[in-house]
């Protein structure tokens, strides 16, 4: 019990104190999982609408592919990710392995199933005639989308919350393609992991508690704008 | 539904351009073992060389055997390893080149105060490994190519035992920070160098049980990756890199580390001795 209490109260004393470069760490994460998130739900918007408005042969293939994708191990995403950025890989002339760019492209590769399913699944629950009355109304495709993003954005922060969750919390990738390198590509989970394996509990435990409260926060930020959405 | 699908993928390309785009100097690849880097050492050494010359060095920390892989498909630029047969045959193939000798530490045995096998005081690991196989008790094995696992196997060789598929015998595949952990939670053995030991020595209750035996001297080499073989690979970087670890200067960081905390050098620096008069036999 004592190493919890004095872990926590330990832990509490590095955040405010900054130790451990505790907040540049977090700053680094936000980014990173930031980035990814942001280009997921690029990727997520563009594939998710093609497949909830469009009819084509293949299209429940596709929809189970991406519901597979969302439960995508991380590990594998990594090793995938590691074997085409590595020097003797085919994409190694990019010099991108162990940097953010890296772990970028192996979280964006975890969090595009989740959004996408997400956005595709809130884009087919819209109304039905919604886009014969946008079209009918003399939108350009460009504007219907729009509108139809509009319309469906309340399930669309929904599937940043769950993008940004996976992206943040995930470790097995961003190690391998990021190489967990101190002031570069050392992010919460993996700083997590390698202060245990040091046997030091207290910047781990402060780590886990940002991380915590990064996700909390996202959440309910987010819950709080559905909210008020909601109300108006 | 063609054109946003474009404006995504510009995007993406963009936002990953600026992501990519950071940091000064020319990268280093440095493959090395989680002994040096667990312990501390590498950051006491690399902030030194990187302020000597204009180089970026990356730190990947994995096992001998992973960090000889990378070398061996020109994924490093420069390694620093401890399995001599190992770097020798990498040496041979052509892969490594520019090998010298950096400094030694030793292997013990450590494990739970209470030493259930009844080891503690032997003077040869195989005798002390024998007694753990006899006793059954529950030994913490890295399990993952790295030269400490090397070095495990070769006295089960020599003791003529083979622990593997033991119901008290656990692989970790782990670093040796992480594996001393478990040995400690479950208090149980492990062989560990005694830098990653004493650098430790504050959160885990493990004691040294066995120590001395000349089987445990353990030499780390530096290496540079042929860049002749690999076009890829910074040959200048890793030159240089080679050229600090073994400088006077380098050398004095080796010697001082871990005196202030430890009261002993993790590690005896080696640079320029001849290995044969140094290695017991």
């Amino acid at each position: 019990m004592d190493l919890i209490w004095d872990g926590i109260r330990e832990a509490f004393r590095i955040i405010a104190s900054g130790d451990y470069s505790v907040w540049e760490i977090t700053i680094r994460s936000i980014l990173v999982s930031g980035t990814a998130t942001a280009l997921a739900l690029l990727f997520g918007i563009a594939v998710g609408a093609t497949l909830a408005f469009n009819e084509f042969p293949g299209r429940n293939l596709a929809f189970s592919l991406v519901n597979t994708g969302m439960g995508l191990p991380p590990v594998v995403v990594g090793l995938i990710v590691a074997i085409a950025l590595w020097r003797s890989g085919p994409l190694g002339d990019l010099r991108l392995i162990y940097t953010p760019a890296a772990m970028v492209i192996a979280q964006t590769i975890i969090a595009a199933p989740i959004v996408t399913g997400f956005t595709a699944a809130a884009l087919r629950s819209l109304h039905p005639r919604l886009r014969a009355q946008i079209y009918g109304l003399g939108a350009s495709r460009l504007q219907m989308l729009w509108l139809v993003l509009w319309e469906a954005k309340l399930p669309l922060l929904a599937a940043v919350m769950a993008g940004f969750g996976g992206a943040i919390s995930e470790i097995g990738a961003s190690i391998m393609v990021g190489g967990n390198l101190a002031g570069d590509t050392r992010v919460l989970t993996t700083a997590v992991v390698l202060e245990v394996s040091k046997g030091e509990f207290a910047p781990a435990i402060a780590l886990s508690l940002i991380l915590l409260a990064l996700i909390f926060l996202v959440n309910l930020i987010l819950t709080t704008v559905q909210q008020q959405e909601q109300r108006s | 539904m063609r054109r946003p699908m474009c404006m995504a993928l510009l995007g993406a390309l963009a936002i990953l351009m600026a992501v990519g785009c950071g940091g000064g100097g020319e990268e280093v690849i440095l493959a090395t073992t989680t002994s040096t880097y667990d312990s501390g050492l590498l950051d006491a050494l690399v902030p030194d060389f990187e302020g000597q010359t204009d180089y970026e060095v990356k730190i990947i920390a994995v096992g001998t055997g992973q960090a000889l892989a990378m070398g061996e498909r020109g994924d490093a630029d420069v390694l620093l390893v401890h399995a001599p047969s190992s770097e020798l045959e990498l040496v041979e193939s052509g892969a490594a080149i520019n090998r010298q000798l950096v400094m030694h530490n030793d292997f013990i045995i450590v494990g739970p105060e209470d030493d259930p096998a009844g080891i503690e005081g032997m003077t040869s690991a195989a005798d002390a490994f024998a007694t753990i196989h006899e006793s059954e008790a529950v030994f913490i094995s890295r399990g993952d190519d790295s030269g400490t696992h090397k070095k495990e196997k070769a006295i089960w060789e020599s003791a003529g035992l083979d622990p593997e598929g033991q119901s008290w015998y656990k692989q970790s595949g782990q670093g040796m920070g992480a594996t001393l952990q478990i040995a400690n939670q479950k208090d149980s053995y492990t062989l560990s160098d005694r830098g990653t030991y004493l650098a430790l020595n504050e959160n885990i209750e493990l004691v040294v049980l066995v120590e001395g035996d000349p089987v445990f001297f353990n030499m780390y080499h530096v290496m540079q990756v042929n860049p002749q073989e690999f076009d890829k690979v910074n040959g200048p970087g890793g030159a240089a890199f080679v050229d600090f670890i073994v400088s006077d200067s380098a050398q004095d960081i080796i010697r001082g580390f871990g005196v202030d905390e430890f009261g002993q050098p993790l590690f005896i620096p080696d640079a320029g001795k001849d290995e044969s008069e140094l290695a017991p036999s």
